[in-house]
C-alpha cells in the first residue's frame, strides 16, 4: 500500500475526457515518461510545464470517460502526477487506473472543496484528503470489497498469478 | 424476479443460476480482442506475468492491425510488428494483418467471430459493438486484456439495465445513427456510465443488422458497459451464414428488473446532429442549420458508419455529381471485405469521381492518428463516434457527428445540410 502523498492542486472541469488527457497521436507511445510528457496536453497545454511531482488533479464528474486506452492513466502516472480526485470516474478508468496503479479518489465534498493551488495530502490507504491550505479533510468514497483486496493484492497482475497458480 | 438480456448472458459465463446488479463476478471469455495499440501494452504485461507463457486458448483471440496501419511512422511499425510477432509466437488463429482485415468491430463480426449469447472482451472501447448480435462485449484497458489473454476469464460488475424503447416508423433520411444520437443526447455522456442499455421496440425490430452496429457502438458514448439488442431472426441468419458454431439466443425475462425505462418516438425524429465539444451536446438539424456552418473535411467511415450499407447511402446522393470545391471528403470502408464490395458495387469508382479520396480500412482518422488529421482552425463533420477537443486531430479544430446520408449532404454543398433537402430536389 502507498504511503502518504502530498502535493499541490490542478482544479479541472467535468467530463475530462480520454482525448484530452493523452491526444489520439501519441497514442503509439508506450514508455510512460514519454506519455507523461503530454499529460493533459489537450485540456491544458502548460500542464506537464506547471505540474511539479507529486502534485494532484481535481475534477469534476465522468473523469476520463471516452476511449479504453490505458495510456491515459499512465500518462498521469508518467507526468508525476500522485493522484486524481474527482467526483465520479468513467468505468473504464477507474479499472485502467486501478490496475496501473495510479491512486483514485472518488469525493464530490473533497472537489467542492479544494481550489486550485491549494496543497494537499492524501492516504490511498484510508481515502483521507487533507487540505492543508484550508486546514479541512475529507474522505473518499472506499472502494468495493472485491477492489480492496485487488489493490491490497498489489494490483490485478499478481491477482492473475494466484489464479494461474490456484489451477496448476 | 426475473433477468435482464446481460444478467442472463452474464450469469451462464459465470456458472450462476442468477445475478443481480452490482454483484462481482468471474466470468469466462468466449473472444478476447486488441489492436496493436492495446496489444502492445498489454502484450508487455502479460510478459510480466509469473507462470503465464502461453494464451489460454489461442482460437478465443482476436488481433486486429488498424489504428496506425499501414504504419504511419517507425514507432507506429514497432508496435504492429509487435503484435504480429506475439500472434506468430502463440499460434494465434484469428490475426488480421494489413490488407486482410480492417477495422476490427467491422472485421470480427463478418467473420464469424460473434454469436450471440458469447461474452465479449477487447481493449477497445467500441468492444460495444458486438451487441448488436446479442453478445454481451464491453472495452477494457490493457491490463485486464492481458489477464483475459492468459486466464480466460475477467472480473465484473454486473451492471444494472436501462431499456430503451424506440417506437414508430423513421422518415425517410432517418437512420439509426440518428437514433443513437438522439439516444446520446437523452442520457448525456455519463448517464449510462456503469450501465448496460438494452434496445427495444418495433423501429429496431425493423432496422438492419448494420443499423444496429451503429447504435450498440456508440453505448459507450453515454458511457455504458455494453449496449445489447435481442437477437432475431435477421441476426440469426446473419451469424449462421458466417459461423456454424453453437450458440444460444435467450431472451430477457418479461418480469426483468430495469433501472429506467426511455421511451423514444422515432416518427417524429428529424436527422440529429452532435456539436462540438461532445457527442451528446445533440440537436435536430433544422437548428443547426438555421447558420451556414462551413465545413472544410467530410469523413465516411468508422467502426461506427463503416459498412457497405453507409457507403451505398452515401454513394447515391454523391451519384453524377461533384462535392463542393470548399471541402475535401475522405471515405475509409470499415473492412477488406466492405472495400471489395463497394468496389464491385462501382461504389468506389462513383465516390472517386465525385472528388472523394477513398483510403484503405483503418481507425486513423477517427482518433486524430492520421489519414485525414484536422489542422487548428478547421472543422469537420463526420460519421464517427466521438468529437471531444482534440479527437480527430488540432485541439482548435471542430467536429460535428452524422449520418452519412448528412454526411454525404454536407459534401455537396460544402456546409452541413439536411439530407432531406436533397431528397426534395429529387437528389
Amino acid at each position: 500500500m502507498e504511503t502518504t502523498l502530498r502535493g499541490f492542486v490542478h482544479k479541472y472541469g467535468k467530463n475530462v475526457d480520454t482525448d484530452v488527457i493523452i491526444p489520439g497521436k501519441y497514442c503509439n507511445i508506450i514508455d510512460p515518461v514519454e506519455l507523461g510528457k503530454h499529460a493533459l496536453e489537450g485540456l491544458d497545454p502548460d500542464y506537464t510545464a506547471k505540474m511539479k511531482k507529486g502534485d494532484v488533479i481535481v475534477a469534476d464528474t465522468n473523469f476520463g470517460c471516452g476511449s479504453s486506452r490505458e495510456v491515459a492513466p499512465i500518462a498521469i502516472k508518467g507526468s508525476g502526477t500522485s493522484a486524481v480526485i474527482a467526483k465520479s470516474f468513467a468505468r473504464i478508468f477507474y479499472r485502467n487506473a486501478l490496475n496501473i496503479g495510479l491512486p483514485i479518489f472518488e469525493s464530490p465534498e473533497a472537489v467542492d472543496g479544494i481550489e486550485s493551488g491549494d496543497e494537499i495530502e492524501l492516504d490511498p490507504a484510508t481515502g483521507v484528503i487533507k487540505n492543508m491550505t484550508k486546514g479541512t479533510s475529507f474522505k473518499a468514497a472506499e472502494f468495493p470489497p472485491f477492489m480492496r483486496q485487488l489493490i491490497e493484492a498489489g494490483g490485478l497482475v499478481p491477482y492473475v498469478e494466484q489464479r494461474l497458480a490456484k489451477r496448476i | 424476479m426475473g433477468m435482464t438480456l446481460t444478467e442472463k448472458i452474464l450469469a451462464r459465463h459465470a456458472g450462476l443460476d442468477r445475478v443481480e446488479p452490482g454483484q462481482i463476478i468471474n466470468a469466462n471469455v468466449d473472444l478476447v480482442l486488441a489492436n496493436e495499440l492495446s496489444a502492445a501494452v498489454a502484450i508487455g504485461v502479460m510478459r510480466g506475468i509469473k507462470g503465464a507463457d502461453k494464451v489460454f486458448d489461442r482460437d478465443k483471440i482476436a488481433l486486429v492491425e488498424d489504428h496506425f496501419v499501414p504504419a504511419k511512422d517507425a514507432q507506429s511499425a514497432k508496435l504492429a510488428k509487435l503484435m504480429k510477432d506475439f500472434a506468430a509466437e502463440q499460434q494465434i488463429t484469428h490475426f488480421f494483418d494489413v490488407g486482410r482485415g480492417g477495422i476490427e468491430h467491422v472485421v470480427l463480426p463478418e467473420e464469424g467471430l460473434v454469436a450471440p449469447g458469447e461474452l465479449i472482451v477487447g481493449g477497445d472501447s467500441h468492444t460495444c459493438t458486438y451487441g448488436a448480435l446479442g453478445a454481451f462485449a464491453t472495452g477494457m484497458g490493457s491490463t485486464d486484456i492481458a489477464a483475459a489473454f492468459v486466464l480466460g476469464e475477467v472480473w465484473l460488475k454486473v451492471p444494472a439495465t436501462i431499456k430503451v424503447v424506440y417506437d414508430g416508423e423513421l422518415q425517410p433520411m432517418v437512420f439509426a445513427k440518428d437514433l443513437m444520437l438522439r439516444t446520446v443526447g437523452e442520457l448525456g455522456i455519463d448517464g449510462a456510465t456503469y450501465r448496460a442499455i438494452e434496445y427495444h421496440g418495433s423501429t429496431v425490430d425493423n432496422l438492419s443488422i448494420t443499423g444496429r452496429f451503429t447504435m450498440a457502438n456508440m453505448a459507450i458514448e453515454a458511457g455504458a458497459k455494453n449496449g445489447i439488442f435481442h437477437a432475431d431472426e435477421k441476426a440469426i441468419a446473419f451469424v449462421k451464414e458466417r459461423t456454424n458454431r453453437p450458440f444460444v439466443a435467450e431472451r430477457a425475462d418479461a418480469d426483468a428488473v430495469y433501472e429506467r425505462v426511455i421511451a423514444i418516438d422515432a416518427s417524429a425524429l428529424e436527422p440529429q446532429v452532435a456539436c462540438p465539444h461532445t457527442p451528446d451536446n445533440v440537436h435536430p438539424i433544422s437548428q443547426v442549420t438555421r447558420e451556414d456552418v462551413h465545413v472544410d473535411q467530410v469523413f465516411i467511415g468508422s467502426c461506427t458508419n463503416g459498412y457497405i450499407e453507409d457507403l451505398r447511402i452515401v454513394a447515391k446522393i454523391l451519384a453524377g455529381k461533384k462535392i463542393s470545391p470548399s471541402v475535401r471528403v475522405i471515405v475509409n470502408p470499415g473492412s477488406q471485405k466492405v472495400w471489395m464490395q463497394a468496389a464491385t458495387e462501382g461504389i468506389l469508382t462513383t465516390l472517386a469521381a465525385a472528388g472523394c479520396a477513398v483510403n484503405t480500412p483503418g481507425c486513423g482518422a477517427c482518433f486524430g492518428g492520421h489519414m485525414g488529421t484536422l489542422g487548428d482552425g478547421e472543422r469537420a463533420i463526420s460519421t464517427t463516434n466521438r468529437n471531444y477537443v482534440g479527437r480527430m486531430g488540432s485541439p482548435k479544430a471542430e467536429v460535428y457527428l452524422a449520418s452519412p446520408a448528412t454526411c454525404a449532404a454536407s459534401a455537396l454543398t460544402g456546409k452541413i445540410t439536411d439530407p432531406r433537402v436533397l431528397e426534395l430536389a429529387g437528389v
